[in-house]
């Protein structure tokens, strides 16, 4: 495993006070929280620094892993020295608990140790949230997705240990952006024989190389040739169940928008589909091409510009 | 482990109320009174009158988790939460209408 180094995550000196932490702490997730933070990796560099914070901010993780000494640079290599531990005693409350599946091996080897203080008067095993990303295909004609979960989870000796675990989960036909899907049972055991939690699967679309998706609504840029917009004509268009012929009116322009009721993610009721034409020149790179324009700039009284007055 | 090779089959909670008060504040690690704070300052617009026939769609989920994000990791109190959300919202528009405009942010 790798070694983590938690004052050079947080840009702070091994001499930092507790007041440094915390506004080190506070300052990098402002940066990086993923809810405000448009920083790419922004949720992985947010677990990072709420790592290391959870440990330097506790006085007692902090002493511990200070005890580590200098020996090791970040990502470096790391074995537990077998003296590791010894006279320490972790405590930490539910939230941590919680927080432990974010957390890295090197987190989990040093300080999975801590009790479970508060644990037994819930009634519910806690429920757990995650992430997929389904194709638009998933979503017109269902399918199967299979997912891989770390989850911490008590061992024998009292210790938690991070288990990784593959769930097959049905994705049912119609769901959409921000939709999830409640899977009963698959959260946090419940301890001492409660309930065990649920497992929310919050759902995400891969970015689709030509739709762009908006709940059940898709949009797609459809590419005219101007004969095609000034004079209307029946055009092929993709759509996500198959090719379909669309009428463009006349005197149609770039940025139109045409809807196909119904064509966008099924369910009741359908999303539509909305095409955004866009009127293509062609190129006038043959002498006809070009006399074909010029005949136009003879014969056409057009101007563009008529709007602007000049 | 044998339930590795069984199909899940979860249910959906989407535009329609499914949630409890309960199971919201459950998903969210909370307790109840905090979702009936949410409520009343309108973060959360539950179907139903009456709390214990409150029933909570997926907008709702994200948004009271997000709430508790923000409340936990900036120390933020209820109101702040609540007008970090609404901006946080807004932005999410503006970049969808960009995207769809083909102007590209990212």
């Amino acid at each position: 495993m790798e070694f983590k180094d938690y004052y050079k995550l947080l840009d702070i000196d091994r001499t930092a006070t507790a007041a440094d932490i915390k506004s080190a702490y506070r300052k990098l997730a402002r940066k990086y929280h993923p809810d405000v933070s448009k920083e790419p990796q922004a949720e992985a560099r947010f677990k990072e620094i709420g790592e290391a914070y959870e440990v330097l901010q506790d006085p007692e993780k902090r002493a511990a892993y200070d005890q580590l000494g200098n020996r090791w640079r970040e990502g470096q290599e790391f074995t537990p020295p077998p003296e590791w531990g010894a006279g320490f005693e972790f405590t930490s409350d539910g939230a941590s608990e919680a927080a432990a599946k974010d957390y890295s091996d090197f987190f989990s080897t040093l300080f999975g140790n801590f009790s479970h203080r508060g644990a037994s008067t819930r009634i519910h095993g806690e429920d757990h949230h995650a992430k997929i990303f389904i194709t638009l295909d998933d979503a017109f004609h269902g399918g199967t997705h299979t997912i891989t979960l770390r989850s911490p989870q008590v061992d024998a000796q009292g210790r938690v240990v991070l288990r990784e675990r593959s769930l097959n989960v049905q994705i049912p036909k119609g769901i959409h952006e921000s939709q999830h899907i409640r899977l009963a049972g698959q959260g946090a055991p419940g301890i001492k024989g409660t309930t065990p939690g649920d497992l929310y699967l919050e759902i995400h679309f891969h970015p689709h190389p030509l739709y762009q998706v908006q709940g059940r609504d898709l949009s797609l840029s459809l590419p005219i040739a101007p004969w095609e917009a000034a004079l209307g004509a029946t055009v092929k268009a993709p759509t996500p169940t198959g090719v379909v012929e669309v009428k463009i009116p006349p005197g149609s322009q770039s940025g139109r928008k045409l809807r196909l009721k119904g064509r966008g993610i099924p369910g009741e009721p359908a999303g539509d589909l909305y095409l955004a034409l866009e009127v293509v020149l062609p190129k006038a790179d043959t002498e006809q091409a070009q006399q074909i324009y010029q005949a136009m700039a003879r014969e056409l009284a057009f101007n563009p510009r008529e709007a602007l007055e000049v | 482990m044998d339930r590795e090779q069984d199909l899940l089959i979860g249910s959906v909670i989407g535009d329609e109320g499914v949630l409890s008060i309960e199971e919201l504040a459950r998903a969210c690690s909370a307790e109840p009174q905090w979702i009936i704070e949410l409520v009343s300052v309108g973060v959360l617009e539950p179907q139903g009158r009456e709390i214990s026939r409150w029933r909570f769609r997926a907008t709702d989920l994200t948004c009271a988790r997000r709430v508790a994000r923000l409340q936990r990791d900036f120390d933020a109190s209820l109101d702040a939460a609540a007008v970090m959300l609404d901006l946080l919202d807004q932005i999410e528009q503006l970049r969808a209408r960009l995207k769809l405009a083909g102007l590209d942010v990212e």
